[in-house]
C-alpha cells in the first residue's frame, strides 16, 4: 500500500454551530485506511455532528475536513458515496421494503441512473447480508424485523456499498454481545484484509479497547484526549470525560484494558473513605 | 410481467370506455368498413367517446404517478396529489372563471384553474423554503392550510354565485371528463408523458429516500434537487389534471396502494404500474359515472370515491400490507 493509499480523513480546527449552540470547537483529527478509529464521548458531545460532517451531510462547517486530499464540500457526493459508507445511529424506513432491498440500496451509487440491480449486484448484497448473520430475513419487511436485526442489515447495506472507508455512528447500540463481537470482527476484518479505513464512534468503553487502534475522546465538542487506546484509557482520562469514577482493570485473557462504570453508592463509599 | 398484465387491463377498459355508455353502439358501427362509415355511432364513438376515454386514461395516470412521488418524496403514505395546496389554487382559478361568467365551454376554466394551481405552488414554495431548503413538514403544513384556505374562499364564492353556476361549480369541483378536441388533447398528453418520463428518471433515488433524507444523501442522491424538482413537477401533473376535468379524488391515494401491494415498495416498478392502473381505474370510473345514471351523468369524483372510499378501509382491514410511518 503506498502513500496515497492509506491516506483517509484530516480533520483541522474543524468547528459548527446550531444557530448559538456550539456542537463541534477546533477539532483536529485523522484516520488512515488500515486504522480503525474510535470517537468516544458522552451525550452531546458532538460525536453525530462529527460523523455528519465527515459523511458530507453538513457543509456549513469551519475549519478543514479533507477526505482523500480533497475538501469535503468540495467531492461530488455520488463519488463521495462510492468511496465512504456511513452507517448512521437510527434511520427511520417510512415503506416496507425487504432486508435484501434495503441491501440493495447500497449498490446505488454504483447504478446508472434508474437501472435495476445486476446478478453481481444481488450477489454482493446476499454476500453481505451472509456476512452479517442477516441472511436468515433477507426476504422480510424491514419494518417487521427488531432494533437488533434492522441495525444488521444497515451495517450489511453499508457493505454492499463496497466503499473504501466506514463511517459508523454507534452500529452496535441494538445489538446483543454475540451479534456487537461479530459486527466488529467484521469492521476488523475489512480493516486489517480489506484495505479499508474505519472510523466508529461507540459508548462501550471495553469494545472500544479490544477493537480499535486509536481513540478520540470528545467533551463538549472538542477532543479532551487522542491516542492509543492504552494512553486515552487511563482513570484520570475517562473520570473528566464522563464525569463519573470508573474502575480500569486489565483484561487477562487479551492484554487490553477492561473498564467498568461504578455505580453510585460504591462511588459515595470511596469517597467516605 | 405485472407490467404487461396492467397494460392489458387497461386496454380492456378503455375498449369497454368505448362500447359501453348512455348511447347504443355496436362495434360493427366503427369496423364496419365503408357502410358504416356514416353512422351516427361511428361519430358518437370517435369524436365524443374516444376522446373522452384517452382522457380519463391519461389524467388517472397521472394523478396517479403524481400520488406515488409524493408519497415517497414526503415519506408519507396517506400524501396525494392534492396535499400541497396545488388543488386549492386550482379550484379558486376555475370557481372564480365560473363566476365571472367564463364557464361555457372554452379555455377559460382551464386556464384559470391552471394559472391558480401555478400561483398556489410559487405561494407554497417559498413559504416552505427556510435557509435554502425545504422541508417536508412545512410544505405539507403550509399545504394544508392552504388548501383550508382555499375551501373557506370557494363557499364564499359559491355564496354569492347564482344558482345555475352553482350547478356547474359543484360539477366542476367534484371532478368531470369533458370530451377535448383532437389538438388540445395531444399537447395536454404531450405534457402529461413528458412530466411522467422526468419523474420516472428519479425513482431509483425515490426507493433510496425510504432511508431518510439524510441516509439518501449518503447513498450519492442530491436531496434538495430531487425534492424541489418533484414538487414542481408533481404538482404539475395534479395542475394539468385538475384544470382539464376538476377535481378527482382518492386515485392519486388508493391505486398507489394497491399496486405497493401486488409490486412491493419499489417506486422503479411503482411509476410506471401507477400510470397504466390509475389510467385503468379512471377510464372504469368515467365509464360508471356515465351509465349508472344514463342519460344523467354523475361527477366521476363522485364515483371514485363512493368506490374508493370502501375499498381502502377494507384493504386496511384485510390485508397487513399497508404500512403506516414509523
Amino acid at each position: 500500500m503506498d502513500r496515497t493509499d492509506a491516506r483517509g480523513f484530516d480533520v483541522r480546527g474543524l468547528g459548527l454551530s446550531y444557530g448559538a449552540q456550539r456542537a463541534l470547537d477546533g477539532v483536529d483529527l485523522s484516520a488512515r485506511r488500515g486504522e480503525l478509529v474510535g470517537v468516544l464521548g458522552p451525550n452531546g458531545s458532538g460525536k453525530s455532528t462529527l460523523v455528519r460532517i465527515l459523511g458530507g451531510a453538513l457543509a456549513h462547517y469551519e475549519g478543514s475536513a479533507a477526505f482523500e486530499g480533497r475538501e469535503l464540500r468540495d467531492i461530488p457526493r455520488r463519488e463521495l458515496a462510492r468511496a465512504l459508507g456511513v452507517v448512521q445511529q437510527e434511520p427511520g424506513f417510512s415503506f416496507p421494503f425487504t432486508a435484501l432491498e434495503i441491501v440493495l440500496m447500497g449498490r446505488h451509487p454504483h447504478l446508472a441512473g434508474t437501472a435495476f440491480e445486476s446478478p453481481q449486484d444481488l450477489e454482493i448484497a446476499r454476500a453481505a447480508l451472509e456476512r452479517c448473520g442477516a441472511a436468515a430475513f433477507a426476504g422480510r419487511p424491514i419494518d417487521e424485523l427488531s432494533s437488533g436485526e434492522r441495525q444488521r442489515v444497515v451495517f450489511a447495506r453499508a457493505l454492499a456499498q463496497q466503499a473504501r472507508f466506514l463511517l459508523l455512528d454507534e452500529p452496535a447500540s441494538f445489538l446483543d454481545v454475540r451479534h456487537q463481537v461479530g459486527l466488529y470482527d467484521v469492521v476488523r476484518e475489512m480493516v486489517e484484509d480489506g484495505g479499508c479505513g474505519a472510523i466508529t464512534v461507540l459508548h462501550d468503553l471495553n469494545l472500544a479497547a479490544e477493537y480499535c487502534d486509536r481513540i478520540y475522546l470528545l467533551r463538549g465538542g472538542r477532543v479532551e484526549a487522542a491516542v492509543t487506546t492504552e494512553e486515552v484509557f487511563t482513570y484520570a482520562n475517562l473520570k473528566r470525560v464522563f464525569d463519573t469514577e470508573i474502575y480500569v482493570e486489565r483484561n487477562s485473557l487479551t492484554g487490553r484494558l477492561l473498564v467498568s462504570p461504578l455505580p453510585g453508592r460504591v462511588q459515595r463509599r470511596l469517597e467516605r473513605e | 410481467m405485472t407490467l404487461v398484465a396492467l397494460a392489458a387491463a387497461l386496454a380492456l377498459c378503455v375498449l369497454c370506455g368505448l362500447v359501453f355508455g348512455a348511447g347504443h353502439v355496436a362495434l360493427s358501427d366503427v369496423l364496419g368498413g365503408p357502410a358504416a362509415a356514416a353512422s351516427a355511432g361511428r361519430a358518437i364513438l370517435l369524436d365524443v367517446r374516444l376522446p373522452r376515454v384517452l382522457l380519463a386514461a391519461l389524467l388517472g395516470g397521472a394523478l396517479t404517478v403524481a400520488g406515488v412521488v409524493f408519497q415517497a418524496l414526503l415519506r408519507n403514505p396517506l400524501a396525494d396529489p392534492y396535499v400541497l395546496g396545488v388543488s386549492g389554487g386550482a379550484s379558486i382559478g376555475g370557481v372564480l372563471a365560473l363566476v365571472v361568467g367564463l364557464g361555457a365551454g372554452g379555455f377559460g376554466v382551464p386556464v384559470a384553474a391552471f394559472a391558480g394551481a401555478l400561483a398556489a405552488l410559487m405561494l407554497i414554495e417559498r413559504v416552505a423554503t427556510v435557509g435554502g431548503r425545504l422541508t417536508v413538514y412545512t410544505v405539507l403544513l403550509t399545504g394544508a392550510i392552504f388548501n383550508a384556505f382555499s375551501a373557506a374562499l370557494i363557499y364564499f364564492l359559491q355564496s354569492v354565485a347564482s344558482l345555475e353556476q352553482l350547478h356547474s361549480i359543484v360539477f366542476y369541483l367534484m371532478g368531470r371528463v369533458p370530451s377535448l378536441a383532437g389538438g388540445t388533447l395531444a399537447m395536454l398528453a404531450a405534457a402529461v408523458l413528458a412530466t411522467v418520463a422526468a419523474l420516472a428518471a428519479m425513482t431509483g433515488d425515490y426507493n433510496a429516500l425510504t432511508l431518510g433524507e439524510e441516509g439518501a444523501h449518503y447513498l450519492g442522491v442530491d436531496v434538495e434537487r430531487v425534492k424541489r424538482r418533484t414538487l414542481v413537477l408533481g404538482s404539475l401533473l395534479t395542475a394539468l389534471a385538475v384544470s382539464a376535468a376538476g377535481m378527482i379524488g382518492f386515485i392519486g391515494l388508493i391505486v398507489p396502494h394497491l399496486l405497493r401491494l401486488v409490486l412491493g415498495p419499489d417506486n422503479r416498478l411503482l411509476v410506471p404500474a401507477g400510470f397504466l392502473g390509475g389510467a385503468a381505474f379512471l377510464v372504469l370510473a368515467d365509464l360508471l359515472s356515465r351509465v349508472v345514471l344514463a342519460p344523467n351523468e354523475l361527477p366521476v369524483g363522485v364515483v371514485t370515491a363512493l368506490i374508493g372510499g370502501p375499498f381502502f378501509l377494507y384493504l386496511l382491514r384485510t390485508r397487513s400490507g399497508v404500512h403506516g410511518p414509523d
